[in-house]
C-alpha cells in the first residue's frame, strides 16, 4: 500500500524527522487561510497523487501569493495529473500539500528498502539527489552507498556516519544526520514499511538537513498490525477494479488486451498470461482466484473480469489440486448462469478428477468450450478474441 | 535417494486441528507420510486423526520425536511458530502459509540460519518426495517416482511442471516450492545444491517469476557449480512494471526484476530455457 506524501511526512514529523512547514487542502476554501498559517511569501504547491513525475507535469508550482494557490487549488482538485509514471487515465487530485518555500543548497537522495539479496533493511544513499536514482546508479557509481543495517544495533551510528560521508555532509549536518537515521528506521519497522524514499533530502540555506519528499510503501501483509496506516489508504488511487478486487481477497491487475484471464495460483496466473501473448493474443488482465476456486470466488472474479467492456472472451485456466474439478466446473457453470455471460468462455481444467470436470462442462446446456490442453485452450481463446 | 523428505521423515503438524491443518493432514496421511502428532495450543492430550495432539512443539518433541515439521497457522502467529519449532530443535520446517509480514520474516531468517534449521516457504506448497512422503498442499497424484528435481517459486505452476514431466514418463526425485515471498526461508541455490548431490535426480526443473534477482543468483551457481542439466521457465514476460502480481515477491521495481532480464541470464549462464509454460516436459526431453 502507498502512502501520500503528506501522509508521509506526517509520519516524519511524528519521529522528528526534519520537514518544511506545511498544510494539507481538501478543498479552495482552505487555501488562503492555510498560505496565512503557513506565513512566509513564497509557497510550493503540490499536487497528491501516487505517482512520481509531478513537478515535470505541472503538478507542482512555486507560487508567490495566496491567490496563486488558490488558481493552482482550482485548477487541479477534482482533476486527474498524468505524468510518466501513470497510465493514461492518470491519477485524480483529490488533496494539494502547500508548504513553505525552502532556499536549496543542495540536493541529496535517501531511501531504505528491505533488501533481498542481503535480507537485511538497506539504506542507500548519494550526493547526487533530485534525479532519478538508477540513473546516478549506472552512471556515477561510485557516489552511491548501499548500507546493510539493524534495529537497535550498537554499529548503528557508525553506518550512519559512512551514509553521511558519501553524502558529504559537514560535521553539523552529520550530527543532524546520525539521530535521523536512527529515527527513519524506527519508523520504518514501526509501520511495516517496504519502502521509504526521500528525493530530494536537501540541504538549507541555513545548512540544514530537510526532507523535501517522503514515498513511502507499506507492506500489505503487515496491515492486520497498523490500523492507523490502513485509515491512510486512499482507494481513489487505485484502479477501482483492482480495489474491488482487493475487498474480495482476489488479486487483479488490469491490462490493456482482450482476453480476459481467470486463473489459479499467481504464478499460473502469469504463465497463462505469457502463452496467451506467445500465441498472438493479448490477456485483459492477471487474475488469480486463489487455491479454492469455489463458486462464489468464480462469481465474484467473472464479475471484475466483464466490468472491462475489452474483453471479448474469458479463459478460465485452473490446476485442480485438493479441490477436485468436477467441484470446480459445477461452480464455474453456476456462475456463468449467475452472472449471465454473453462472450465466449474457454475452461481449461487439469489435474483432479479434470476428465469427469470435463464431462460435466460438456453436459452443461450453456456455451462453454472446454478443452483439456492449455496450448490448445489459448489458441481458441486468441481466435474468439480476433 | 532422495532430498529433505523421505519413508523416515516424521512429520509434526503445527496447526494442527484448524481447517486448513485437518485438509492436508489427511490428504498427507492417506499419501503415505509419516504424521506423528500435532500442535494446537490449548489442546494437548486430545486426539485428532487417530493421532495425539500437543500444546507446545517443545512437548511434542519429547513424545513423538519429529524430524520435520509443517505449519498452517494464521500468517499473524507464523513468526512464533517457526521460531518455537527451530528453537525445539526439528530441522526441517515447512511453512505453507501465505501472508506473513515481511519485517517477520527478517527476524525469522535470521533465527533459522543461527540455529542451522532449513525453512521451506513461506507461502509455498511444500515439498513431496513421490511415492514417500507428501509435507504440503500439492495434488499427489500428478506426481510420479523419477529423476527430476523441481524448484519452484510458484505452486500451480509446480504442478503444471510435474505434470508435464509426468506425462512424459520422468517422474520426479523430489519437488520443493521454495515460495513467492520476497525474503524466502530456502533460495534456490538451496535447492540446487541438494539436488547436485542427490543421485537420483538426472536433471533440474527450476520455475521462477519475476522479481528479485534469485533466478540471476541461481544462473551464476548453476554456471559454476551444477554439473546436470537445468531446463528454467520464467512466469511474468507480460507483466506490467510496478504491480504486484499477485505474489508479494512477484514484482517489477526499478527496472529490476523483468522475465527478458533473468531469461538472458539463465541463457548466457547454460540454462535451458522452455519459452512457454507448455513445452517444459519437451524441454527436459531434448536435454535428457
Amino acid at each position: 500500500m502507498n502512502l501520500h506524501e503528506y501522509q508521509g511526512k506526517q509520519l516524519f514529523a511524528e519521529y522528528n524527522i526534519p520537514v518544511s512547514k506545511g498544510k494539507i487542502i481538501f478543498s479552495p476554501e482552505e487555501v488562503i487561510d492555510a498560505c496565512n498559517e503557513i506565513g512566509g511569501t513564497k509557497w510550493v504547491v503540490k499536487t497528491q497523487v501516487h505517482a512520481g513525475g509531478r513537478g515535470k507535469s505541472g503538478g507542482v508550482e512555486l507560487v508567490d501569493s495566496p491567490e496563486m494557490a488558490l488558481e493552482f487549488s482550482k485548477k487541479w482538485l477534482g482533476k486527474r495529473l498524468v505524468t510518466y509514471q501513470t497510465d493514461g487515465k492518470g491519477q485524480l487530485v483529490n488533496s494539494i500539500l502547500i508548504e513553505e518555500c525552502t532556499e536549496i543548497k543542495s540536493e541529496l537522495y535517501l531511501s531504505a528498502v528491505v533488501d533481498r539479496e542481503s535480507q537485511k533493511i538497506v539504506f542507500i544513499g548519494s550526493s547526487e539527489g533530485g534525479v532519478n536514482i538508477e540513473d546516478v546508479a549506472k552512471n556515477y557509481p561510485d557516489k552511491i552507498i548501499y548500507q546493510g543495517v539493524e534495529y537497535k544495533d550498537k554499529n548503528l551510528v557508525d553506518q550512519s556516519i559512512n551514509i553521511a560521508n558519501v553524502l558529504k555532509l559537514n560535521d553539523d549536518q552529520t550530527k543532524q544526520f546520525v539521530p535521523m537515521i536512527e529515527n527513519l528506521l524506527r519508523l520504518f519497522v514501526e509501520n511495516d514499511l517496504s519502502l521509504l524514499e526521500i528525493n530530494p533530502l536537501v540541504i538549507n540555506d541555513k545548512g540544514d538537513l530537510l526532507c523535501l519528499d517522503a514515498k513511502i510503501n507499506i507492506d500489505s501483509n503487515a496491515l492486520f498490525r497498523q490500523p492507523k496506516i490502513n485509515d491512510m489508504y486512499d482507494e481513489t488511487q487505485d484502479d477501482p477494479q483492482e480495489a474491488e478486487a482487493a475487498n474480495n481477497d482476489l488479486s487483479y491487475v488490469s491490462l490493456d488486451g482482450n482476453i480476459g484471464c481467470m486463473v489459479n495460483g499467481a504464478g499460473l496466473a502469469m504463465g497463462t498470461m505469457d502463452t496467451i501473448k506467445y500465441f498472438g493474443g493479448n490477456p485483459a488482465n492477471f487474475l488469480d482466484v486463489g487455491g479454492t476456486a469455489t463458486q462464489e470466488r468464480v462469481t465474484k472474479a467473472f464479475k471484475i473480469i466483464l466490468r472491462d467492456p475489452d474483453v471479448k472472451v474469458v479463459l478460465v485456466n485452473i490446476f485442480g489440486g485438493i479441490v477436485r474439478c468436477d467441484l470446480i466446473a459445477e461452480g464455474v457453470i453456476a456462475a456463468i448462469k449467475d452472472v449471465n455471460i454473453k462472450i465466449p468462455v474457454v475452461v481449461r481444467l487439469e489435474g483432479n478428477n479434470a476428465e469427469l470436470g470435463a464431462e460435466i462442462l460438456l453436459n452443461s446446456n450453456i456455451r462453454i468450450i472446454s478443452i483439456n490442453d492449455l496450448a490448445e485452450a489459448a489458441k481458441k481463446s486468441v481466435e474468439l478474441a480476433k | 535417494m532422495s532430498i529433505l523428505v523421505n519413508k523416515d521423515t516424521r512429520l509434526l503438524v503445527q496447526g494442527f486441528t484448524g481447517s486448513q491443518g485437518t485438509l492436508h493432514s489427511v490428504q498427507s496421511i492417506s499419501y503415505g507420510t509419516n504424521i506423528v502428532g500435532g500442535v494446537t495450543p490449548g489442546k494437548g492430550g486430545n486426539t485428532h486423526l487417530d493421532k495425539p495432539v500437543f500444546n507446545t512443539v517443545e512437548e511434542a518433541v519429547k513424545e513423538v520425536e519429529p524430524n520435520a515439521s509443517i505449519i498452517f497457522v494464521p500468517a499473524k502467529f507464523c513468526k512464533n511458530s517457526i521460531i518455537e519449532a527451530a528453537e525445539a530443535n526439528i530441522k526441517l520446517i515447512v511453512c505453507i502459509t501465505e501472508g506473513i509480514p515481511t519485517l517477520d520474516m527478517l527476524e525469522v531468517k535470521k533465527t533459522v540460519d543461527e540455529l542451522g534449521v532449513r525453512l521451506i516457504g513461506p507461502n509455498c506448497p511444500g515439498v513431496i518426495t513421490p511415492g514417500e512422503a507428501k509435507l504440503g498442499i500439492m495434488p499427489g497424484d500428478i506426481h510420479l517416482p523419477g529423476s527430476i528435481g523441481i524448484i519452484s517459486r510458484s505452486g500451480t505452476l509446480t504442478y503444471e511442471a510435474v505434470k508435464q514431466t509426468t506425462d512424459i514418463g520422468f517422474g520426479q526425485s523430489s519437488c520443493v516450492g521454495i515460495g513467492g515471498d520476497p525474503i524466502p526461508g530456502s533460495s534456490f541455490v538451496d535447492i540446487l545444491k541438494l539436488f547436485e548431490d542427490d543421485e537420483k535426480t538426472e536433471a533440474i526443473v527450476m520455475v521462477g517469476e519475476i522479481g528479485g534477482n534469485a533466478e540471476e543468483t541461481a544462473a551464476e551457481y548453476i554456471r559454476d557449480n551444477i554439473s546436470k542439466p537445468v531446463v528454467s521457465y520464467i512466469a511474468g514476460q507480460t507483466a506490467p512494471a510496478g504491480k504486484r502480481m499477485g505474489h508479494a515477491g512477484a514484482i517489477i521495481a526499478g527496472g529490476k526484476g523483468t522475465a527478458k532480464d533473468k531469461i538472458e541470464k539463465l541463457k548466457k549462464c547454460g540454462v535451458h530455457i522452455a519459452d512457454n509454460l507448455v513445452s517444459i516436459g519437451e524441454k527436459v526431453s531434448e536435454v535428457l
